[in-house]
């Protein structure tokens, strides 16, 4: 495999990972926002929050993690998408910062504060459509590239079918996957009313998530049509990321198995992001980036994946410390410890 | 104020690392108290350094917070105000970068442990030990952030050739000439910061009259420690300032007004100067400067006027190099006081006046901190590299950052009211008092 290829593979996946666990975090925040909306807090808080606390500021590492990475990986792309993305991305960080911190001020200090809760909640819906924006750049048409520099052209982002697609296929992908994944953790928890609050969430919400991917199809169809092609070619993957589809809501139906209807739910977005993923193959910015034009020197490219695989040596161990002592342990799920 | 998107960059740079480093300083240094507390606890098995750590740990989490999200903040902001800076730097110093996150998520999940473990192995000293991956990650991921700044300061680990960059070693980009002593100036004047503000708690609480016994510990625990950072901080210093007559003379010579090369140079200590480079009003120290430059009465420091003036950075350093020396002085002056008393004076050593300089060391050091901050970074304008590129060359040509200027201020703001609002609710009605008592001490 080229170096080219791998980092952009290892790239990949963290930013899968950051989907998976920044879905999670960000659809629970909305759930607990929303059930105190409706008078059903004491159903869901306690077992949000048990998850979330300990785990939310390695959430945010996974985007860190992935940022920092393009940037040494690919550095042209701090040049491109730095120029263009000054107001979407600030409207994300502030959004972040807000989030987080008034998450921390929430747990941590004031109890029960409702301009906090609001915040976390709305911010959590906002921040995945903001960050999306430069899934929806990547695909090219949003950019006036001159000698004076990059520039985003908003109004064709805001008037295009393509980007508003995108933006709703991933309001509805966070709160379908973080609903399986919070039924669960419920299950776990034996807390029967939070778990079947949340089981009714995930099952509201997949045909939704489906019907956005079909409508996202639709729109990049127009938008570009090259890449519409190269993925009809992954079809099969599609296919199979559908399949994963309908036995995650069978079981979640069935009131079965929700362990493996949660693995489902992260093997039907796997498929369908990697499948995406390899279609936009070449390209980091369509169509005037390439992953080979835009790769750093060799020699750096070397020491990131060495230090990549140090890290990893380090984090992998660490990571499955914090998931045992707190998502593989009955006693704490339970709220016994 | 005309539109101007390198000044704008520069200013909402300057706000974001000015707000961000508060809280990171804190996040470096505070989990070195964490685990001497705890430590403190079990060996003596006393339970008031065991609340001690319980209690600092508790308000760390609302620093910690603030500190994650401003950090990611700039970690993006280095992106999208300097986009030709990175498209360059970042074959460069992508290294050290990818490190830092590297030590920072290895500190976030064993602060996730720590912080929900309390009470949860049955071996005490377990939980302890888990404060060791943050203390590394903390203070590692500290080093190799300023490891990337001080590239900036002295690049080296590359050559150019027709506007390539090539040759490139990252080993030696990443520890390059300023490395040793910006590191260790950032490490312990954080580990100082920390010390002073946890210390100035305890004052603030012997100064409302509290007599137990608890403050007098956290005052010992936090004020001797300062002592050995304050002036490990001030050695550093020193260092640095032969660091800087090395390889960054144009820093040194502007921080002490010092235009013309000449051997047993005085350091100049506050002052005026005026445009013609007449300095009135200033005390000198003869051959100071040319013993901080070079340990020697007779070292030649370089003035001023050996570099075009469009390389010269701004005048006004001075101003921030006395200010962050005074208050590195006294820092240790404080801390002195009252080591010097609890050994011979005991008696004096809780003076309501020396409490009240106590009190206020904590935001002194963090005064310092940041002056010291925004003298390194003015003082080698024009450079956003030195030497290879300069900063307006680095910025972004968006037209909207004044916009994003004021959405920022706005957000720290409320990040700064929203903390100070939050840790002034978690401890005010929460004794530490009514915390021993009811745990049955």
């Amino acid at each position: 495999m080229s170096l080219e290829l791998l980092g952009i593979s290892v790239l990949w996946i963290f930013l899968f990972g950051y989907l998976i666990v920044g879905s999670i975090d960000f659809g629970a925040g909305f759930f607990s926002t929303y059930s105190e909306w409706t008078g059903q807090k004491h159903i869901l808080h306690k077992i949000i929050q048990r998850y979330l606390s300990p785990v939310w500021e390695v959430t945010n590492v996974f985007l860190v993690f992935f940022f920092v990475g393009i940037v040494g990986f690919f550095p042209k792309t701090a040049y491109y998408f730095g120029s263009a993305l000054l107001v979407p991305v600030s409207i994300s960080i502030i959004l972040l910062a807000i989030r987080g911190s008034y998450y921390a001020f929430g747990t941590y200090g004031a109890k029960d504060n409702k301009l906090y809760s609001f915040l976390y909640g709305v911010t959590g819906v906002l921040i995945p459509a903001s960050l999306t924006t430069v899934l929806t750049i990547s695909e090219g048409g949003f950019l006036d590239i001159t000698d004076s520099g990059v520039h985003l052209n908003l109004g064709a982002l805001l008037s295009s079918p393509y980007s508003w697609s995108v933006v709703l296929l991933s309001l509805v992908s966070v709160l379908f996957i973080s609903a399986a994944f919070l039924t669960y953790y419920a299950h776990q928890a034996e807390d029967r009313k939070a778990e079947q609050l949340v089981r009714r969430y995930a099952l509201g919400w997949s045909v939704p998530s489906i019907a956005a991917a079909i409508l996202v199809f639709y729109a990049l169809r127009s938008h570009n049509p090259e890449h519409f092609a190269r993925m009809t070619d992954l079809s099969w993957m599609f296919v199979v990321s559908l399949v994963c589809f309908l036995l995650a809501i069978t079981l979640l139906y069935k009131r079965r198995s929700y362990g493996i209807a949660f693995s489902a739910v992260m093997m039907q977005y796997f498929l369908a992001f990697l499948a995406y993923g390899i279609s936009h193959y070449p390209y980091l910015l369509y169509p005037v980036l390439t992953i080979y034009d835009g790769f750093t020197n060799r020699t750096m490219a070397i020491y990131l994946v060495i230090a990549f695989i140090a890290g990893l040596l380090l984090l992998i161990p660490a990571l499955y410390l914090l998931l045992k002592l707190f998502l593989f342990n009955s006693k704490y799920v339970k709220g016994m410890k | 104020m005309e539109y101007d998107a390198v000044l704008y960059s520069r200013i909402l740079t300057e706000m974001t690392l000015g707000f961000h480093i508060l809280f990171a300083t804190i996040g470096v240094g505070v989990p070195v108290f964490i685990a001497l507390a705890q430590w403190m606890g079990l060996k003596h098995n006393d339970p008031h350094y065991l609340l001690l750590a319980r209690r600092w740990a508790r308000g760390f989490t609302i620093t910690v917070a603030v500190g994650v999200v401003t950090g990611t903040a700039i970690g993006l902001q280095l992106s999208l105000l300097w986009p030709s800076f990175m498209e360059t730097a970042g074959q460069l110093i992508s290294l050290p970068l990818f490190m830092e996150t590297f030590a920072f998520f290895f500190e976030a999940i064993f602060l996730g442990i720590y912080l929900y473990t309390w009470d949860r192995f049955k071996n005490p000293k377990i939980h302890l030990l888990l404060l060791i991956p943050v203390v590394i990650g903390s203070s590692m991921s500290a080093f190799f952030i300023t490891t990337v700044n001080a590239f900036m300061n002295t690049p080296q680990g590359f050559d150019i050739v027709n506007g390539a960059i090539v040759n490139i070693e990252p080993l030696k980009a990443m520890f390059n000439p300023a490395v040793p002593t910006k590191t260790a100036h950032v490490l312990v004047s954080a580990y100082m910061t920390s010390a002073f503000m946890l210390a100035s708690l305890a004052a603030y609480h012997l100064l409302r009259g509290r007599k137990h016994v608890y403050y007098r510990k956290a005052l010992r625990i936090t004020l001797i420690p300062a002592l050995v950072f304050s002036i490990a901080t001030a050695l550093v210093g020193d260092l640095s300032g032969k660091f800087l007559a090395e390889y960054q003379p144009e820093k040194l010579a502007a921080a002490e007004w010092h235009f013309e090369t000449e051997g047993e140079a005085p350091l100049l200590l506050f002052g005026m100067v005026d445009e013609n480079q007449n300095v009135s009003g200033a005390i000198k120290i003869p051959y100071a400067l040319s013993i901080l430059a070079g340990n020697m009465p007779s070292t030649e420091v370089i003035g001023l006027n050996e570099f075009p003036e469009d390389e010269r950075p701004p005048l006004y350093v001075h101003y921030l190099f006395d200010v962050m020396v005074t208050l590195g002085m006294l820092l240790i002056f404080i801390a002195l006081v009252y080591a010097v008393l609890s050994k011979w004076k005991p008696q004096h050593m809780y003076n309501k006046w020396l409490m009240r300089a106590v009190l206020i060391s904590g935001p002194l050091s963090l005064i310092a901190i940041e002056v010291g901050w925004i003298f390194a970074e003015v003082g080698r304008q024009p450079w956003i590299l030195r030497g290879y590129m300069k900063t307006i060359e680095g910025a972004t040509s968006s037209p909207h950052v004044g916009t994003m200027l004021i959405a920022f201020g706005i957000l720290y703001i409320l990040l700064g009211i929203g903390s100070i609002a939050v840790l002034r609710k978690m401890f005010k009605k929460n004794l530490p008092e009514d915390e021993l008592a009811a745990r049955g001490n």
